[in-house]
């Protein structure tokens, strides 16, 4: 069985240093291990922005797309090869601004994969523009006078897309992080995992500090229950949207895979290209 | 007794002019006839003129006819519109609810059928389109029970009962205008059909049952006319052989979830027009970075934005053939009939592997939905070919990576699926080293543009070029693509009865351009005219740039959202020559 180790690569991140997500990579790499992957049985599908280097720097398969579609890409991946792990992830602007419809439509759709969000909110790889995720009144270079537009609630948004699986965590929560991100891996279905993940170098507002002072775990309400949409989401709103730890999960629905007629449960990849010399007739007698 | 006919229904939409059409015409397959169908209709759903011709003819034909022989007309609408159609001496079929006249500049015999009144004596007034059909079955003196047996087929699955009151509404129909015209026409009287069995479909129905034998298993796409047959055909078939459709929620999901199945295994594809493969061309350019396979089928239709969306047009050739920033090799290849729809598929999931890049299937508007006769197709051609995709690869050792951008002699690398032991590498659309690490090194950049791209060096598709040069030294070279064929051959038999030689060539390879092989003809021709259905003469653009010639080559142009007729050709030939 791999150990975390066998998911590094010999790749050196050119993620500024202190930058939130060396961690998030850390989390996928012990996760993988942890719940028994090799890294062959692993992909990983990110989109564009520092964020999105991540599927460079694991040793895993990898797909580093375009600007706002991991998610479709990762989909495809999963359709053609359920019995690979898929794991698609990349920024706050990748997923809630330009990719946003993509985000719900996989929400919605329920695919057995797991989708981390790198929050930083702002726009890092770009050099520092407001992101959905900034503040109102948040200086950025895109935003001289404070952002004026009101910030996405990724979770509340999720929820109400019919999320199986609704987590957020915080990047120097190692072992936190990689619990839930365990957790989404063997989720039936798709797993939303929002990670606030500090950008040292352009966000001067949501530091470190910031989150430890601001977040609000759910490990302090020992009665919380997970399975309950309405709780989770007042709790969501209760919390301004800051709480950490598996905030909801479904575990009743079914997966996408599971619920498509005549689909096996082995990989489609795998199967058989040609068909009958007789199922082609049939096929073709509907046209005479 | 004569060689063809053409006959039409018209109609307000969703008044049942599609299945009548549709019973009608599959009738006459069953009879061996060549049938060619142009559908006309609007973007709307219920309400507004619709009309639907099929060519009927005991050769095999790939045009619409210049005029019409009979009319079915469920409004006096479809008699204003389409009456100067008909042929001196046509024949119109009417309800006679609306006291149908012919408009007096025209030449025709009407046939009045109290169609609505029939279809209510017998229950409801559904049934007019199965009286109206079953008048002008009677008219052409042609065999009720094969007529019957298409109704049976369309209705069996409403019951017997249903079954029994259409087959009456066709025989009173019938037996009606029969009195009325003592007997079936004489000068309509078509010559018996070869007999031989013949598939009659669309060519989105031949691109769909093409992609499963091509072993397609996976299609990602948006609704969009005139693609959205391709994907409800899938719809209903693919689950039969494992595989699915998944309607995205745009064409950049569509085609980037392909992308992402294809770089997994799959052969996935997706369709769209216009709209569709603009909002696809940065993802285009992530497959030919990332050189992964991908099929788009792109169905032209009257642009640019909305455009004409339910019309012919041929102009998205520069967008497919230029689209996407950036340089990378792709392939555009084009069917010009429905039986290339189906094998033009297969080769088009092998060139997409052989070469792992990104290629585009063009069809237009009429190749895509007009109905028509196909000769039987053969299975047993189908051969697929995955080009360099490896099978366990020995296992790498002390974090090597697979070697997936290796620099070849003919550019193509070895490829690996996920979930191979011995396979892992990265992907990027990032420029990148030979295993898929970002790479900024100039060299690098340079020989891995080199690679990439010189791919298609020795790309040769089946027919490029598809040639039919009776003549050494023609008076005229016409060259087509696409839909336009038929149209071009029947204007050159008139051509020919006028003494004008000429030779005609259908582009099927549209990128990279086959300069080489078009070069002799357009050498020894005496013109050359390139007929496309777009305002900019983009076919004849690739054709001066690449192969030249450029003195010799003139164009004949329609966006009026109407495909050629072959008088229209044949006009502009005869001036030309
Ligand atoms: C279609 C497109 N538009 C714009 C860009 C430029 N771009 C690259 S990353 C990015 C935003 C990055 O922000 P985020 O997704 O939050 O990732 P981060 O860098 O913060 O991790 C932008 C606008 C692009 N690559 N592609
Ligand atoms: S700019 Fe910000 S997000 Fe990007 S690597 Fe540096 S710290 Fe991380
Ligand atoms: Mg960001």
């Amino acid at each position: 069985m791999a150990t975390f180790k066998e998911f590094r690569n010999n790749v050196k991140p050119n993620w500024c240093p202190g930058c939130g997500d060396f961690s998030i990579q850390a989390a996928i790499q012990r996760a993988a291990a942890n719940v028994g992957l090799e890294p062959e049985q692993l992909a990983v599908i990110s989109g564009i922005g520092c964020s999105g280097r991540i599927s460079g720097y694991i040793n895993a398969y990898g797909l580093h797309g375009i600007h706002g579609r991991a998610l479709p890409i990762a989909q495809g991946v999963k359709l053609a090869n359920r019995e690979l792990t898929v794991i698609a992830s990349g920024g706050d602007g990748d997923g809630f601004a330009i990719g946003m419809g993509h985000t719900v439509h996989a929400i919605r759709r329920n695919l057995n994969i797991t989708y981390i969000v790198m929050d930083n909110q702002i726009y890092g790889l770009t050099k520092g523009q407001t992101s959905p995720r900034s503040a109102e009144g948040f200086k950025t270079k895109s935003t001289p006078e404070g952002s004026i537009e009101s910030t996405l609630s990724p979770l509340e948004i999720a929820m109400s897309a019919g999320a199986t699986f609704v987590a957020q965590s915080f990047s120097s929560d190692l072992k936190g992080l990689t619990s839930l991100i365990e957790q989404g891996i063997q989720h039936e279905g798709f797993s939303l995992i929002n990670v606030f993940s500090p950008c040292v170098t352009f966000n001067k507002i949501n530091t470190y500090d910031w989150f430890k002072e601001n977040i609000v775990s759910l490990e302090q309400f020992p009665d919380y229950d997970p399975s309950d949409r309405v709780v989770a989401m007042n709790k969501i709103m209760e919390t301004n949207g800051m709480l950490t730890g598996l905030i909801y999960q479904n575990k009743s629905r079914k997966s996408y895979e599971d619920m498509i007629p005549g689909f096996k449960p082995e990989a489609l990849a795998n199967q058989e290209l040609s068909i009958t010399q007789e199922q082609f007739d049939q096929l073709v007698a509907e046209f005479k | 007794m004569i060689s063809q006919l053409s006959w039409k229904i018209g109609g307000q939409q969703g008044e049942g002019v599609e299945s009548t059409d549709r019973i009608f015409s599959t009738a006459l397959n069953r009879l061996g006839y060549y049938l060619y169908g142009y559908r006309h209709f609007s973007s709307r759903i219920k309400g507004g003129h619709t009309n639907n011709k099929i060519r009927i003819s005991t050769k095999p034909i790939r045009a619409i006819s210049d005029d019409l022989d009979i009319l079915v007309a469920f409004d006096q609408e479809s008699i204003d519109l389409n009456a100067r159609e008909l042929r001196k001496g046509g024949v119109i079929v009417a309800d006679a609810k609306f006291n149908p006249t012919v408009p007096e500049d025209v030449e025709a015999r009407l046939f009045a059928v109290p169609i609505t009144k029939m279809a209510e004596e017998l229950g409801t007034s559904l049934m007019k389109n199965m009286v109206a059909s079953g008048a002008s079955w009677a008219l052409l003196g042609l065999p009720l029970e094969v007529f019957n047996k298409a109704v049976e087929e369309e209705f069996g699955r409403k019951g017997p009962a249903i079954v029994e009151k259409n087959i009456e509404a066709v025989k009173a129909g019938a037996e009606f205008v029969l009195e009325q015209a003592g007997g079936p026409l004489d000068d309509f009287k078509l010559d018996e059909a070869d007999g031989k069995q013949k598939l009659f479909m669309i060519g989105n129905e031949a691109i769909g049952l093409g992609s499963i034998a091509a072993g397609c298993r996976l299609m990602s796409a948006y609704p969009i006319t005139p693609a959205s047959e391709i994907m409800e055909y899938l719809i209903k078939k693919l689950p039969k052989f494992g595989g699915t459709v998944v309607q995205t929620e745009d064409e950049i999901a569509a085609v980037t979830m392909a992308i992402g199945a294809n770089y997994a295994g799959v052969r996935t594809m997706t369709a769209s027009a216009g709209p569709g493969l603009s909002l696809m061309m940065e993802a285009i350019g992530l497959a030919g970075m990332t050189e992964q396979p991908l099929v788009i089928v792109n169905t032209q239709r009257g642009g640019p934005s909305t455009g004409l969306p339910t019309k012919q047009e041929q102009s998205d050739l520069n967008a497919m053939v230029y689209g996407t920033h950036g340089e990378i090799p792709k392939i555009v290849i084009a069917p010009s009939t429905i039986e290339d729809c189906f094998y033009d598929m297969i080769e088009a999931f092998n060139l997409s592997e052989e070469y792992q890049v990104p290629v585009i299937v063009m069809t237009d508007l009429q190749l895509s939905l007009g109905k028509q006769s196909c000769e039987p197709l053969d299975y047993s051609k189908v051969q697929i070919s995955r080009g360099k995709l490896v099978k366990d690869s020995p296992a790498l050792e002390g974090g090597e990576l697979f070697k997936r951008y290796e620099f070849t002699e003919d550019g193509v690398s070895p490829r690996i699926l996920p979930g191979e032991k011995g396979g892992i590498h990265h992907v990027t659309g990032v420029e990148h080293d030979e295993v898929g690490r970002p790479s900024e090194n100039a060299m690098n950049r340079k020989l891995m543009m080199e690679k990439r791209l010189k791919k298609l060096n020795n790309l040769r598709i089946r027919d490029a070029i598809r040639v039919d040069a009776p003549n050494e030294k023609p008076d005229l070279l016409i060259i087509g693509m696409g839909s336009t064929g038929g149209t071009i051959d029947a204007a050159r038999d008139m051509l020919k009865e006028n003494g004008i030689s000429s030779n005609h060539i259908t582009v099927r390879q549209i990128h990279p351009f086959p300069a080489e092989q078009l070069k002799p003809h357009l050498e020894n021709a005496g013109k050359v005219i390139v007929i496309e259905n777009n305002a900019t003469a983009q076919l004849a653009g690739q054709i001066k740039m690449n192969a030249g010639y450029a003195d010799k080559i003139e164009s004949l142009l329609k966006y009026d959202g109407n495909p050629f007729l072959p008088l229209e050709v044949y006009k502009a030939c005869k001036e030309l020559s």
